[in-house]
């Protein structure tokens, strides 16, 4: 018995791959659920209400995606290419620090339609600095990057544990270590009222729609995915391997950066350091589940909030550790890569 | 107590082996599945499981040493996880394993917080206590800095060795090493490349297990999230740092602790002077230094993250 390769997968192939990985993770996670003693049915049919059974519901899963969206795409963008970027989660807390250190009363004076844009700008090229940095070891010293990356945030979030008990500490927040909060004219405008969504979903999906046109449609796109495929015959047509890695690693780390300051200006309002649960690592699972693909990203990111804000009813209503939703999450991500081998290549006897 | 002062008290020298004691379980374990080809990013989330599980038997009454072996098949059973997906179905070793490492911290998280109810301070176990040995254990100095630590730290220094030995001197080392370096000629030579990997990865992730364990069992007496702090990934350089050898992965982790007990006392003598978090910065830092310096000077196993097809170039 081997693997064969397949020369074309067909689209249906392509679109059961994800369903077909999330069902065998969902019916594992059953197991578990059994085990804790709750009965499985009711438990997913509570998981399901608690993410769409209101309007706040359906809010806070939108709200929970956005994130999610930007910091997918971050992986998927540099995942094509083959830089293995594991460093969302400190790119999203430097996009996080920039935006309330410029974004306070103390840092820049402009006006609101001018501030958004400023510090959203700031954000990304903290993030894309930050990345820049993992990637020049690579590419000077040989260095993966994926233990760099890794290790990088750690440091990252000591470094902001260090600035908002230090020069960013907010002096009102009754000596809790927490960031000074960005200026009301500095926060995203709502989406909905009486809800916590705001312009940063629409925002995420733009920059989704704008990746899958630059990849699809511009040289760039095309030169990025040759790199990821096969950089020697890349660089044998003439592509520059490091401009490539380059760009990626500025857009990846930029989106990335994107996701923080979006979460402090559209939902906290002020940096701590558990700001992201993990946004950065789900980030990972959402772009593998999507096949890399960005406009995937988008319905994986809403997948993945879905199972988050779900598991907190659940949780609520039945007594089943929230835990459930990582456990979900992190074993759709494992069934995903079986997944994308049984719909690449065909079982030959 | 002034900077250099510290280096003459023996309580430095016997935090540094405390210290460096999951390190050193980390790092031979990841050392062994790379070393048969095999990249092994699901250590931070085995570590973590390891560390929950361990706990957890000795919390229901087990032995410690039940605990540690408890520990020890969790991280195997992980490890063989891991191996199936990469080496038989050949899928990518990266992403693979960051897949292990959250599965098995979040399964971690989801069975203790199913096993322990939510509480202010966290239940505690009787950890390891310091194993006197005879002779030794008094000698002046020595005695304090060296020979007065718990059994698992022991046992480390013993499977660094052990393990120095077996990789260098023995056939079965020899097996691991020709599967990470050529796989095609190791099965030139009647060797199955396949059952060896699947081999090496779990045996390296049952020390993985062990590694966490130790943190609960011994370094501390609870467990609680997020304990392992990127001591994975440490070890993951220091495998890069050690060249891939064990009785350099042994002076590694050890010179890693050193800087780490340094750092810590260090704090008490600068105060507040330095913010504390650029002190707990160190050791991360320093990981990333030690793979700028060895990353084109050590010698990488050769089919490190190939995956091996039979009849396939």
């Amino acid at each position: 018995m081997r693997l064969e390769r397949r020369s074309d997968t067909p689209l249906a192939l392509t679109l059961a791959a994800p369903v077909g990985a999330v069902a065998l993770s969902l019916a594992l996670a059953g197991i578990l659920i059994a085990i804790a003693g709750a009965p499985v049915f009711e438990a997913y049919h509570r998981l399901f209400i608690g993410a769409f059974g209101s309007r706040l519901a359906i809010t806070e899963t939108l709200t929970r995606a956005t994130p999610l969206i930007l910091t997918g795409l971050a992986a998927a963008v540099a995942f094509r290419a083959r830089l293995w970027n594991i460093g969302a989660e400190g790119q999203f807390y430097v996009g996080a620090l920039a935006a309330a250190a410029l974004g306070s009363e103390a840092g820049l004076q402009l006006p609101g339609y001018a501030l958004i844009p400023a510090l959203l700008v700031a954000a990304a090229v903290a993030g894309a600095v930050l990345l820049l940095v993992p990637l020049l070891m690579r590419l000077r010293f040989g260095v993966d990057e994926v233990v760099t990356t890794l290790l990088l945030n750690f440091v990252i979030l000591l470094f902001v544990s260090m600035m908002i008990e230090g020069p960013l500490k907010d002096p009102l927040a009754f000596g809790w270590p927490q960031s000074v909060p960005v200026v009301a004219d500095a926060m995203l405008p709502r989406l909905v009222a009486r809800s916590r969504l705001h312009i940063g979903l629409p925002i995420g999906v733009g920059l989704a729609m704008l990746t899958w046109f630059v990849q699809s449609r511009t040289t760039f796109g095309l030169e990025s995915r040759a790199a990821g495929l096969n950089p020697r015959a890349a660089a044998f047509a003439g592509v520059s391997l490091t401009r490539i890695l380059i760009s990626v690693a500025c857009l990846s780390g930029g989106v990335a950066g994107l996701a923080g300051a979006i979460e402090v200006m559209g939902v906290k309002g002020y940096v701590t350091t558990d700001l992201s649960p993990s946004f950065g690592y789900t980030g990972i699972v959402v772009a593998m589940l999507a096949g890399l693909h960005p406009i995937g990203v988008i319905v994986t990111a809403l997948f993945v909030a879905t199972m988050f804000v779900g598991a907190d009813g659940m949780s609520r209503a039945l007594g089943v550790p929230s835990f459930i939703a990582d456990v979900i999450v992190s074993l759709s991500l494992l069934t995903m890569l079986v997944a994308l081998l049984l719909s690449n290549y065909r079982i030959r006897r | 107590m002034d900077m250099l002062h510290i280096f003459l008290s023996a309580g430095l020298w016997a935090a540094v082996l405390r210290i460096a004691t999951p390190l050193i379980f980390g790092t031979l374990g990841a050392l062994l599945s790379e070393r048969a080809g095999v990249l092994h990013l699901g250590i931070e989330g085995i570590m973590t499981f390891g560390a929950m599980i361990g706990w957890l038997t000795v919390y229901h009454g087990g032995d410690l040493w039940i605990g540690l072996l408890a520990a020890a098949i969790g991280g195997g059973i992980f490890g063989l996880l891991h191996a199936l997906l990469t080496v038989p179905l050949g899928l990518s070793q990266h992403v693979t394993g960051l897949g292990i490492t959250l599965f098995a911290s979040s399964l971690a998280y989801f069975i203790f917080r199913l096993s322990v109810p939510v509480s202010g301070t966290p239940p505690t176990i009787v950890a390891f206590q310091v194993l006197h040995i005879p002779v030794l254990s008094a000698l002046p100095f020595l005695g304090e800095a060296v020979f007065s630590q718990t059994a698992p730290t022991y046992l480390a220094v013993l499977l660094a060795l052990g393990l120095a030995y077996v990789l260098a001197r023995t056939p079965l080392g020899l097996a691991i090493r020709i599967v990470g370096e050529n796989p095609h000629a190791a099965e030139a030579q009647g060797l199955d490349p396949i059952a060896i990997r699947i081999g090496a990865v779990v045996a390296g992730s049952a020390l993985m297990g062990m590694g966490g364990a130790f943190l609960t069992l011994s370094a501390f007496n609870s467990f609680f999230p997020t304990m392992v702090q990127g001591r994975g990934w440490v070890s993951i350089a220091l495998v890069v740092f050690a060249s891939w050898r064990p009785e350099r992965a042994l002076f590694g982790a050890l010179l890693f602790a050193l800087f780490d007990a340094y750092q810590l006392r260090l704090q008490q003598v600068v105060g507040k002077a330095v913010p504390y978090q650029l002190f707990l910065m160190i050791p991360y830092l320093m990981s990333i230094a030690a793979l700028l310096v060895m990353a084109r000077r050590a010698r990488v196993p050769q089919a490190l993250m190939q995956p091996f097809r039979r009849g396939e170039r």
